[in-house]
Formats: structure tokens, sequence, C-alpha cells
């Protein structure tokens, strides 16, 4: 325990690093294109329903499916931006720093020390604008995947590799 | 222990690497848990077929010898096909009659070996030995029945491999081989101290505290399963009707004081029912409870019928939890917990002193190399804006129940939901003083609770990850939840101003990312 303790006295006490309060990184302008289209796909059946309950005449014209064709523009337009801007990410030499929600804000830093393991996963949208999402896996009960959307696919490889070769450091 | 059976013993620890069956009578012990499956169908073709006349007892009987015949070759095939392999690396098991698999432990992944004993095996000395690997539940190996020696011997084996690991010199990490597992088993023994153990008093202290009415629930569950099989209907209005009205007649006929008395003594029945329910789940549980500190670790003892003995290395411990209950608390009973990777009986938490005074668990909790909190640490209270704010939302929920309340309900019935929601309102403000969390170079501390405080600990370094989340309400109000990243448990600091959450982050993270997990867990 000492030991360990001489350790982090050792560390330069940066009080103001980068990655724990300085400026994020913005994701990639195309994951708000994907977010639009995903908004959409889920938006249409709504909408269909609600031109199919306005064809059926049950209810006074328009009481359903204007609040609906409102819904569903706030959120294939206005929503996919907010979110967007709502997201960000920060990477220092050790750590990861992931920020996002509008309602439900969360902001978590996973040290490299504590990575179990690092997926790049690509959904068919996500292949279509090139892009990836990159999740860490850690050995903690809370956050145990922390996941990044996003990052243009060549970007998340190259995080991947220098999350790993600091994995590898660390280790030996 | 037989002298066969040693002599087994002997050989199949020299063989090393051979893959073996578990102990033979495993197998008996497994066909006697069939025989207990085989009573209540018995029971159900008895009963269905009774009025059929006298061949009800044959067919009950004809059922019950094919379910444990088919159930005693299903034993059977298991047994045959199950073996398991113990090589220097690893633990290896293949089971499975149609879909064979087989699983591989390697011997460094394993958290804790635990043997476990409970009524049947035990008369024939035999014990189920358990690998655990700490991958949350699911993937561990267990081995159902071994000979005590062999169990002991696996365990001796995996805390060997263990040793010989860390220290690379010790060469002499193969003396399994002699087989005698009591012989080993000794220095280890001498070495250990006793650092908790609860003896008769102690024990039934504790069953008092444990009061519960639990057997009442499972009373109602048996009626409901009698109502199956006798024409006795419970839920029968007349019939029950019938039995209210004579014994309000014969109740009617006392005095009042009389009834009084009648009422105090079913109060008192009510109360030693609940007591003794307490105290034989607290014995057969916790007897002869004993956490001893061996050069291995915390070893753990306990049990009546069912003995488990638990051995987890004193590094795993991630965090502690100190917890206590709305009465105990009154007469400063504490209970702690090990949080760590292994699982114990289904909860990631191992308890290792449930029912203890503050100058006793002050020894546990340094021998786990944790450190007491005390008055003497920089406390932090949540910010008030989250007191404002509980008291709100504490408060809200019953005066909004209390609107229909007030439409629908007698007159005077409204206050009852305006009183609930001064009391929540009052008791979450009061309980804001007791909400509070501290850091200090290696630890962190969070406790709360106003009846029965909770307080967790955790090691800085043994953390993975550090987050803060903000809900729609906190973001305006400039308060966060600190999420740490605990293996085998949660860790949430509610309420925390903003401002001290970020300086907390950046403490921790500053102490976690110095030191790699590699170096942490082994």
């Amino acid at each position: 325990m000492e030991e360990k303790q001489k350790n982090i006295a050792a560390r330069p006490s940066d009080g103001l690093d980068a990655a724990d309060d300085g400026a994020l990184t913005k994701l990639h302008i195309n994951y708000k294109k994907a977010l639009r289209v995903q908004a959409t796909i889920i938006a249409l059946p709504f909408v269909i329903a609600a031109l199919i309950v306005e064809e059926a005449e049950i209810l006074p014209k328009g009481l359903v499916v204007i609040p609906i064709a409102l819904l569903a523009l706030a959120a294939i337009i206005r929503l996919p931006g907010r979110r967007h801007f709502a997201r960000g990410f920060a990477m220092s030499t050790d750590r990861l720093r992931v920020v996002r929600g509008i309602l439900f804000h969360s902001d978590t830093i996973v040290p490299f020390g504590r990575v179990q393991h690092i997926d790049v996963d690509q959904g068919p949208l996500e292949r279509f604008y090139g892009i990836a999402t990159l999740t860490l896996h850690t050995a903690g009960t809370q956050n145990s995947s922390v996941n990044l959307p996003g990052l243009e696919h060549a970007l998340a490889m190259d995080m991947r590799e220098e999350i790993r070769s600091h994995i590898k450091r660390e280790s030996i | 222990m037989s002298d066969p059976e040693m002599h087994d013993q002997s050989t199949s620890a020299t063989a090393q690497g051979d893959a073996m069956h578990t102990d033979t009578k495993s197998f008996i012990v497994q066909g006697l848990s069939g025989l207990r499956n085989a009573v209540f169908p018995i029971v159900a073709v008895y009963f269905a077929t009774r009025s059929t006349g006298s061949y009800a007892i044959i067919l009950a009987i004809c059922a019950g010898v094919a379910i444990i015949g088919i159930g005693g070759f299903k034993a059977y095939l298991h047994w045959r096909k199950f073996t398991y392999q113990v090589n220097p690396e690893d633990i290896r098991v293949e089971s499975g009659i149609l879909s064979r698999s087989a699983r591989s432990v390697p011997l460094e992944r394993i958290q804790d070996v635990s043997l476990e004993q409970s009524l049947v095996p035990r008369l024939f000395g035999l014990v189920a030995v358990k690998f655990e690997t700490g991958s949350g539940g699911g993937d561990d190996i267990a081995l159902l029945y071994l000979s005590e020696a062999e169990g002991e011997r696996l365990r001796e084996l995996v805390r060997d491999h263990k040793d010989g690991a860390s220290n690379a010199g010790e060469g002499d990490a193969g003396g399994t081989a002699g087989g005698d597992a009591s012989a080993q088993l000794a220095p280890s023994e001498d070495q250990s101290t006793v650092l908790f153990a609860m003896d008769n008093r102690r024990l039934f202290t504790f069953g008092l505290f444990e009061f519960s009415l639990a057997v009442f629930a499972v009373l109602a569950g048996l009626a409901q399963y009698a109502e199956w099989f006798v024409d006795f209907e419970i839920w029968d209005v007349d019939l029950w009707r019938g039995l209210a009205e004579e014994q309000q007649g014969w109740l009617g006929g006392l005095s009042q004081v009389g009834q009084i008395v009648g009422t105090l003594l079913g109060l008192i029945a009510l109360f030693v029912v609940g007591s003794a329910t307490g105290l034989a789940r607290t014995y057969m549980r916790d007897w002869d409870f004993k956490l001893e500190k061996t050069p291995r670790g915390f070893r753990r003892r306990r049990g009546l019928l069912t003995k488990t003995d638990v051995v987890m290395p004193a590094h795993r411990v991630q965090a502690i939890k100190i917890g206590t209950g709305l009465l105990r608390n009154r007469f400063g009973w504490r209970s702690l917990n090990f949080v760590s990777l292994a699982q114990d009986s289904g909860s990631a938490n191992h308890t290792v002193a449930p029912f203890a005074q503050d100058a006793e668990l002050a020894p546990v909790i340094q021998a786990a190399g944790f450190r007491p909190p005390d008055e003497t640490l920089d406390w932090h209270r949540a910010s008030k804006l989250y007191r404002t704010d509980s008291i709100i939302l504490g408060g809200a929920f019953f005066v909004i129940a209390a609107i229909p309340v007030a439409l629908f309900a007698p007159a005077g019935m409204v206050f009852i939901p305006i009183a609930l929601a001064a009391i929540m309102a009052f008791a979450n403000y009061y309980a804001w003083r007791f909400h509070r969390h501290a850091i200090d170079h290696t630890q962190i501390f969070a406790s709360r609770g106003l009846f029965a405080p909770r307080t967790q600990i955790a090691s800085r370094i043994k953390l993975h990850s550090v987050g803060l989340s903000q809900g729609p309400i906190a973001q305006r109000r400039g308060y966060a939840t600190v999420c740490l990243g605990l293996a085998g448990g949660t860790f949430l600091i509610p309420g925390v101003p903003i401002e001290r959450a970020r300086q907390l982050r950046q403490q921790v993270i500053e102490s976690i990312a110095s030191t790699d997990f590699s170096q942490i867990n082994h």
C-alpha cells in the first residue's frame, strides 16, 4: 500500500488535466445524419398508424395526426442535432472521457489501465456513413461497458490500437 | 474417515492429470434427493386416484418407483459422463449425456475454492467443491460431491499454485502429491488468528433481532396446498364465518378484562413465533461462526446443517460495507460485508461479521487493509439544493395521492396522506445530516441513512471508472451523482455539488490511472 502511495505522490498532480475538464472533441458529423435516419425509421410506424386512425374517422379531424406529425418532425429535425451537440469525448495519454445525454447527462472517465477488452462495432447504418462505435469494457459493475458511438471508422480503429498498446505497456 | 478411502485418495492424487469421476457415493446422494422429488407426485397420484379404491396405493407406488428409477438412471448417466481433470495449469470438466461440454478454468483465474456440506452429503462424508472465477456468476465449476479429503486436496492445490505464482523461488508447490490433505492444512491453521467469532450468547441476541414473521407466509402457502388434497376450502367464506361466530360468542361471553388478556396472549404468541423463526434461521445459518485471518486470506466457517467454509484472499476485497438495522442500531450492532469479485451464495457480498460492535469490527476492517471511518476525516455533506429537492419530491408523492383521497374518501381521510407527506419531507430534511462522504489518501467513504446508517468504503486504486451523472433536476440545480465503477458492487454518491464532484473525480482518477489492473489483483 505504501508503495502505491508513493506512486501517486510521484505523479505530477496537474490539477487541470485537459481530459478531465477541458474542451471535448465533437463526434463525426455523419453521426447526426445516422441519428436522423434512425429517428425517421422509428417515427415512420407511428405516423402510418396515425394516418390509419385519421382515415377511420373515429376522432375529430387532425386530433391524432397533427400532434404525432409534430412530434415526429421534432424527433427527426431538431433532436439529432441536439443529441450530437450533447455528446463528446476527450482522450489523453492514459484515459478516455465520454460525455453524453441531454436530459440525463453523464460524464464518465475510464483510465486505460482498467480496460479489460475493447470492441469496435458497426451496424448497417453506421457502415453506410463510415462511422463506428467504440466500446470499452471494465471489470466494474457500474459502467461495465462504456459506449462511444459516432467515431469515424479509421479513428475508432486508431483509438483502439492506442488504448490496446497502452494496456500492453502497463502490464509488462 | 475409513482407510480404503484414504488409499483411494492418495492414488488419485498421484495420478494427476487423469480424468476422474466424482465420489461414487455422490450417486447415492443424488438418488436420495431424487427420492425427495418423488414424494410430492406420489402423494398427488394417491389423492387423484383415491376414488378408484384399492388401486390408488399401487398406482402411487408405481409412479414413485418410475420417478425414482428414471431419476436414478439419469443421475447415473450424469455421474458416468461427468469427469474432472486437475492439470498443473488448469482444471477441466467434461460433462453432458447427449451434448457434451468441456470447460477449462486456468488455476490463476480461480478466485475462491469453497467447500459446502449440506445435511445428506455430510452423513456420507462428502463435500461440494466450488471453484469461483469471479466472472459474474454462472461460469464457475461445481464438483458435486467429492470426499472431504479430496476437497481439501483440491483446495490446497489451488492455493499452492497461487503461492508458487507469487513466490517463484519456492519449488515445493507440487508437495500436494503426498496426498495427505490434513497434514497440509495443519501449518496454515497454526498461523491463523481468529478475527471474529460468535458464541452462543451472541447468536441468541442476533437471533432475537432477526425477528421474522415469514413463517406465517409459509403456513399460508402450505394451507393452499392442503386445500388441493383435502376437502377443506380455505377461501370458503361460510366456513370461516361459522368459525368466527363461534369464537365471537365465546369471546363475548368473557369479561372485558378477558378480551384484553386474550389479545395480549395473541400478541405474545406472535412475538414468540417471530422470535423463534428468527432464532432458528440464525442458528442454522451462523452456527459456530468463525472468521480467521490465515496467510492465504480470510477464512470463514459457519452453518449448523449446511456447513460452509470459504476462503477469500485479502487483496481481492474491493470495498467494504457496514450496515445495521432500525432497532439493532440503537444497541450499536453492525454488520460487515466485503465486496469482492467472487460470489457468496448468489450475492456478491461476503458477510464477514453479521452482528458485531464497532470495536470488534475495527480489527477486521484493518485486516482487510482498510481504515475504519471516524470523525477526523474531512466529511462533506450533500448539496443543500439536493436536500430541498428531495424534501419536495419525497412529499410530492403523498400530496398527489391526497387529491383523489380528498375527492372520493370520507372527509377526515385527507389528513392521512397530508401527514405522510409531512413525515416524508421531515425525514428527508433530517436524513440529509447523515448523508455524507469523505476521501483520504487511499480510500473513499460514503455514508447515508437516518435510522439505519449504511457506510461504504472503497479503495481508490481498486476502482475501475468514475462518472458523473445528472438528471434533469440535478442539471438545473447544480449537483451530480458520483458513480464509481466498483467490481462486484455499486458505489453511488448522490447529491454532490458539481464542483466538489469534479474534484472527487479528479482525485480518484489520479489514483486509478497510476496503477494498472494487472497490479491490483495479482
